[in-house]
């Protein structure tokens, strides 16, 4: 596996109104892995993505992204750095005044600043069908389900083809079934478009198909890290806890 | 105040330096404006309406029934007509905009646009608070139309007033001093009901009540603002005019 370190968080500490949610996370992602971040909710799993994303700056420790410090880019260094970036929200975050076309259409004209109906037609069919969902093209993302709209978020990300996919709980809400068929879905997107990936979840089933490294988070620190394996079989309990 | 400094130096900078969001500007002028023409226009046409029955009776006594078109024209077009049209549009567009970008907050849609490398400012603020100033000015200029033209009904059916007459003294009763002033307060209180639904809507918090809390703070902020502005821009036109 190549070594190079795509993402690198050392020693972040974020607080918000006086209470400390990330403590001291220590982290690295290196090119073409996908790492699973497991821990209970309000743990701060989504609060490290955000920093990472840039959407929330963190109050100390450094988060490196491609080498460069988040914290410290400025707008153009942001925008550029969030062009590479794929972030799958919780709920997916579709754009729901858009239709599903014009959800996929919107970063091709705003990121890339595509301008040719051919090819962001071409595009928006590609991804559709990569997740299946080629028939609901002119759908409303309220007439979508659940499972729908995550793989259609997924879509809208990989669209813009980025290198890093973040992934905040990408199966929550979802039936057994639909987190497993979201779980295949994701490792064949990264093989497809050769993404690294970074996964937020407490879903033990998603994080045993996606996961080529799990760090456990627990108060806001990383206390565990290893493969699914190496954790089911940990001497810790409470690590063990998260796989009964 | 500093928090709303800061959201208005950004729809400044992202206005000049950004790519202009023509599309989204005209969904947004068709939603603010084409949207709110029948609600504008019912009102300015009873508000004429009332004015003139209200008034009639009192300048009858004093045998100045001629001087209806004339003073339901000056108020209307001068206070009324702007004050209560910015203040139906707040509680319209205001509330909309207040709700639909807090929703958009609660549900990470702001936060997928910006994480996507899109700016959102430029494509959501941007177009609403230019449509709200450019299409509240002109809801008050077409309810100030329908306003003369309720006050003509009334006349007409309890007098004997003519349509020629009564647009004659309307128009000519007005002085430049009565429009502009009027027209320039308009285009603020589109400014600030675009503004203020905008900044609520934006820096709602993420919760579901917060989208409540949002449409109904961005209403009560909108009404205050406008008699505020309304305030000043009288008293500030009043000495530029009469000094």
């Amino acid at each position: 596996m190549n070594q190079e370190a795509i993402i690198e968080i050392k020693g972040l500490k974020k607080s918000f109104n006086g209470k400390e949610v990330l403590k001291n996370i220590n982290l690295t992602v290196r090119k073409g892995e996908n790492v699973v971040v497991l821990g209970k909710s309000g743990q701060g799993k989504s609060v490290t993505i955000k920093c990472i994303a840039g959407l929330l700056d963190q109050d100390e420790g450094d988060c490196l992204v491609f080498g460069r410090e988040v914290k410290e880019m400025d707008d153009q260094e942001l925008k550029g750095l969030r062009s590479k970036l794929g972030f799958l929200f919780q709920g997916a975050a579709l754009y729901d005044s858009m239709t599903v076309r014009e959800n996929l259409a919107f970063p091709l004209k705003k990121v890339l600043k595509i301008k040719d109906r051919k090819e962001i037609r071409e595009r928006s069919l590609e991804v559709l069908e990569a997740v299946g969902l080629a028939d609901a093209i002119d759908k409303m993302p309220s007439d979508l389900s659940g499972g729908m709209r995550k793989r259609l978020g997924l879509a809208r990300t990989l669209i813009v083809r980025p290198e890093i996919m973040l992934y905040d709980e990408p199966t929550t809400g979802l039936d057994t079934i639909t987190s497993k068929e979201i779980s295949y879905l994701m490792l064949e997107m990264q093989k497809r478009y050769k993404t690294t990936s970074l996964i937020i979840t407490h879903d033990i089933p998603c994080a045993e198909l996606t996961a080529d490294r799990i760090l456990v988070l627990n108060e806001g620190e990383i206390i565990a890290e290893g493969t699914y394996d190496e954790l089911y079989h940990s001497d810790d309990e409470f690590i063990r806890s998260f796989f009964k | 105040m500093g928090e709303q400094g800061i959201f208005l130096r950004s729809f400044f900078r992202n206005l000049l330096r950004e790519e202009f969001e023509f599309e989204e500007f005209a969904r947004q002028s068709y939603t603010i404006g084409f949207r709110s023409i029948g609600i504008c226009a019912l009102t300015g046409f009873i508000l004429g309406i009332v004015l003139t029955l209200q008034s009639q009776p009192t300048l009858k006594e004093f045998g100045a029934e001629s001087y209806i078109p004339s003073m339901v024209s000056v108020s209307i077009i001068r206070e009324i007509g702007p004050v209560i049209i910015a203040l139906i549009c707040a509680g319209k567009i205001a509330s909309s905009i207040g709700a639909e970008l807090g929703s958009m907050n609660v549900t990470e849609q702001i936060d997928a646009m910006e994480v996507s490398g899109a700016n959102p400012v430029s494509f959501l603020v941007v177009p609403r608070i230019l449509a709200c100033t450019l299409m509240i000015p002109l809801l008050t200029i077409f309810a100030d139309a329908m306003a003369l033209v309720g006050g003509f009904t009334a006349a007409a059916l309890s007098g004997d007033m003519t349509i020629k007459l009564y647009f004659t003294k309307a128009i000519s009763s007005l002085a430049f001093s009565d429009v502009f002033p009027a027209f320039i307060k308009s285009i603020m209180f589109g400014f600030s009901i675009g503004f203020v639904g905008c900044f609520i809507g934006f820096n709602s918090n993420k919760g579901t009540e917060s989208v409540g809390l949002a449409a109904n703070s961005s209403v009560v902020t909108a009404s205050i603002w406008i008699i505020v502005i309304d305030a000043i821009v009288v008293q500030v036109t009043n000495s530029l005019i009469y000094s």
